[in-house]
């Protein structure tokens, strides 16, 4: 022990002979190192909003979307109905057992208005369950009840933006809101906390983004607005004719959800013909997201390991350099009695004093990641805040998660990047003869 | 002969001791057979002309070298025969080597350097093994310097540096190759005096000289031509107290 701290200290001594060399071949140890603890903490953050929104939409959860059929198949005159009906809404209920409950959901685009204020929004018209699946969480009021949905009240619920843009002063619960496309009015009966978007479901589909939400029961729009919807769109009319936008079906445990799901599809497959619905099941997607994290956390774990691939070239660069400066160092030490093995362990402690040192280094850096990335986004945000509001939202929010394995993993990398670095200059130094060593310039 | 051969009272007994350089073209036969003693206690030099195998039969004494054939008894090991690990065994425990470069390491201090060989004997150092190094700094005169670097002295004081260190795990011998072949003569003086002392509390001193001044104060002169013995010789004491004074006669005045 006392032989193996004596070399260290000896190693330290003969690295500080020339310091400049031996800060810059930390350096590259450090950055390797570094590079590694954040690629893979940044990527696991990643991952880990991509998995959050997806969760959001529940594993439990099947999702029948209506979607625009290609114009090919519409007929060129009139409009053509398409997508999913009641009339399978109420079959898959009945028939497919697995399901422990079904929301119907009917949305379109739409203006509200209170008072002189206006906001263009969507209008859902679903049941009371909806709130339950989407795990949107009310602040005053209550959410839409099986009593409302019956008896078709006018009532509705509001997301917290819309709350907060229509009654900017005054409490929205009570209060009647406009739509001016139908000419109703409808009595606020709840509002909403605020909620982020969820993945990004179906080809078509973006992110769903709730915050410009209004809620009906469903059956107040099937009877108030009906199937057909007419909406101007810059000049010109535009129309579809739609009974269901989607049908969320809840499985009674995420172990049936892959069988109810192939039932579904096979109950829906009159649809294939038309291609006006998909299937999303977010099980799936998780799954998917889930692969597709590990692999790229492996890509970029990739990366940063090629720049300790570079940091153990520079080693061994170095050290290569160091045997032939110091080769009349070395045949001093054999003539004095040190054995070839005595030679290799120098070497290989001052490699690895440079590597470790290197690596301590990196991680205690690494563990700044967090931190320093809040910290970037923050000067970012505030010098170039145009630019900041283009890039896309994962690189805005991304909160970098450090991998705990990362910690120990980059410590006993780069130590063994300092000994298979080391490893081929000290056997160069130990294989010298001493006598031509000693007579070494 | 061989039952009656003994290694007691000998630092060192060499026969027939033969070493060839086999290189690409040819085959360099530096040592043709040497045999000759050293009993403990004796002051050896060996002369001869450049390239007649002096420094070769130097390193193959300080086990820095296997010979190709003979045997070569120090102690009562025969180290012609040993491995690459027991010669770097014997090195740190028993032999004592100063170059004419004087080889000290340059980011050790001078007690350091004096302990290098001990470092290499796989144990901690005692207590006594420390004391014992910076007593032998005071003993070549240099107690004040203790942390002082190679740099930072002349060549004299590092000459004296590795004088010490080839003490320090009390060798067989002092192995000495051209010690004062890069010194002028006063400090050439000061080494001689030191390695007189030396074989005066009983050191055995083999040294490598090209100088008749220096090989007139040992008290045996060997000689060596082409690899092989040319002659061996005892030098009188009155011959060695003649050189001594001459040298300290004829020492240049400091200006
Ligand atoms: N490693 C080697 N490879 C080949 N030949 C060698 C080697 N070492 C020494 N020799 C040869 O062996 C012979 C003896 O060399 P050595 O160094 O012992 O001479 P020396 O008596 O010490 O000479 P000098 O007085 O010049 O130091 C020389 O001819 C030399 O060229
Ligand atoms: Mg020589």
């Amino acid at each position: 022990m006392a032989i193996l701290l004596g070399t260290i200290g000896l190693g330290i001594k003969s690295l500080w002979l020339h310091p400049m060399r031996s800060i810059l071949t930390v350096l590259g140890i450090f950055i390797g190192v570094a590079s590694v603890i954040w690629l893979l903490a940044i990527s696991k953050g990643i991952g880990d909003e991509a998995q959050r929104q997806i969760e959001s939409l529940g594993a439990d959860t099947i999702m029948i979307r209506t979607v625009k059929p290609p114009s090919e198949k519409m007929s060129s005159q009139g409009l053509t109905p398409y997508g999913l009906t009641r009339e399978e809404y109420d079959m898959l209920v009945a028939t497919v057992p697995t399901v422990k409950s079904a929301i119907p959901i009917r949305e379109m685009r739409r203006q509200f208005q209170f008072k002189n204020r206006k906001l263009d929004g969507r209008l859902v018209g679903c049941t009371p369950e909806y709130a339950d699946v989407t795990k949107l969480e009310i602040v005053s009021g209550h959410f839409l009840s099986d009593a409302e949905n019956f008896s078709r009240d006018c009532h509705c619920v509001l997301s917290a933006r819309v709350a907060e843009r229509l009654f900017p002063f005054e409490d929205p619960v009570g209060q009647r809101i406009y739509m001016p496309e139908n000419q109703d009015f409808y009595l606020v009966v709840g509002v909403l906390k605020p909620k982020g978007a969820t993945a990004a479901i179906g080809g078509s589909m973006a992110a769903q983004d709730f915050s410009n939400d209004v809620y009906i029961p469903i059956q107040t729009l099937q009877q108030r607005i009906g199937d057909t919807v007419m909406t101007m769109r810059s000049g010109s009319r535009e129309g579809e004719i739609i009974e269901l936008n989607q049908i969320t079906l809840r499985c009674s445990d995420v172990s049936e959800v892959k069988k109810t799901a192939e039932l579904v599809q096979a109950a829906l497959s009159s649809h294939e013909k038309m291609e006006d619905i998909s299937v999303v099941v977010p099980l799936e997607l998780l799954e998917q997201a889930r692969t597709t994290r590990a692999m790229f956390m492996l890509f970029m774990g990739m990366i940063a390991a090629i720049s300790l691939l570079v940091g153990g070239i520079g080693i061994m660069n170095i050290m290569l350099a160091t045997v032939t400066e110091r080769t009349r160092e070395i045949g001093i030490r054999r003539a004095l009695g040190a054995k070839r093995r005595d030679i290799v362990r120098q070497f290989l402690v001052e490699t690895s004093v440079l590597s470790l040192t290197g690596g301590i280094l990196g991680i205690l850096f690494g563990l700044f990641c967090s931190p320093a990335v809040d910290l970037a986004r923050e000067f970012a945000t505030a010098w170039f805040p145009k630019q900041m509001a283009d890039l896309p939202e994962v690189v805005r929010v991304v909160k970098p998660s450090i991998v705990p394995e990362s910690i120990p993993g980059a410590f006993f990398i780069s130590l063994a990047v300092g000994l298979i670095f080391g490893i081929y200059p000290a056997m160069r130094a130990a294989k010298m003869n001493p006598i031509e060593a000693l007579r070494h310039e | 002969m061989q039952d009656a051969f003994t290694t007691e009272g000998y630092a060192c007994r060499v026969v027939d001791l033969k070493k060839e350089y086999v290189l690409k073209s040819e085959t360099v036969r530096a040592l043709r057979g040497v045999t000759f003693d050293v009993p403990t206690g004796d002051y050896v030099a060996i002369m001869g002309p450049s390239g007649s195998g002096k420094s070769t039969l130097l390193n193959m004494l300080g086990c820095l070298d296997k010979p190709t054939s003979g045997s070569l008894w120090l102690g009562h090991d025969d180290v012609a025969k040993m491995t690459d690990d027991q010669l770097a065994e014997i090195r740190s425990q028993r032999i004592g080597f100063v170059f004419q470069s004087y080889n000290l390491i340059q980011q050790l201090t001078v007690v350091e350097n004096i302990q290098v060989p001990l470092f290499y004997q796989g144990k901690a150092l005692t207590a006594a093994q420390k004391n014992r190094s910076i007593d032998l700094a005071k003993m070549v005169g240099l107690g004040d310097r203790l942390g002082h670097r190679p740099t930072q002295l002349s060549g004299g004081q590092q000459q004296r540096v590795a004088i010490a260190r080839s003490l320090v795990n009390d060798p067989y011998f002092i192995l000495a190759d051209e010690p004062t072949g890069n010194l002028d003569s006063r400090t050439t003086e000061e080494i001689l005096q030191t390695f007189e002392r030396l074989n005066n509390e009983g050191r055995t001193v083999i040294l490598v000289t090209h100088e008749d001044e220096v090989s007139k104060r040992a008290k045996r002169v060997v000689r060596l031509k082409d690899g092989r013995l040319q002659w061996d010789k005892i030098n009188e004491q009155q011959l060695r107290d003649e050189a001594a004074r001459y040298a300290i006669d004829n020492m240049p005045v400091e200006v």
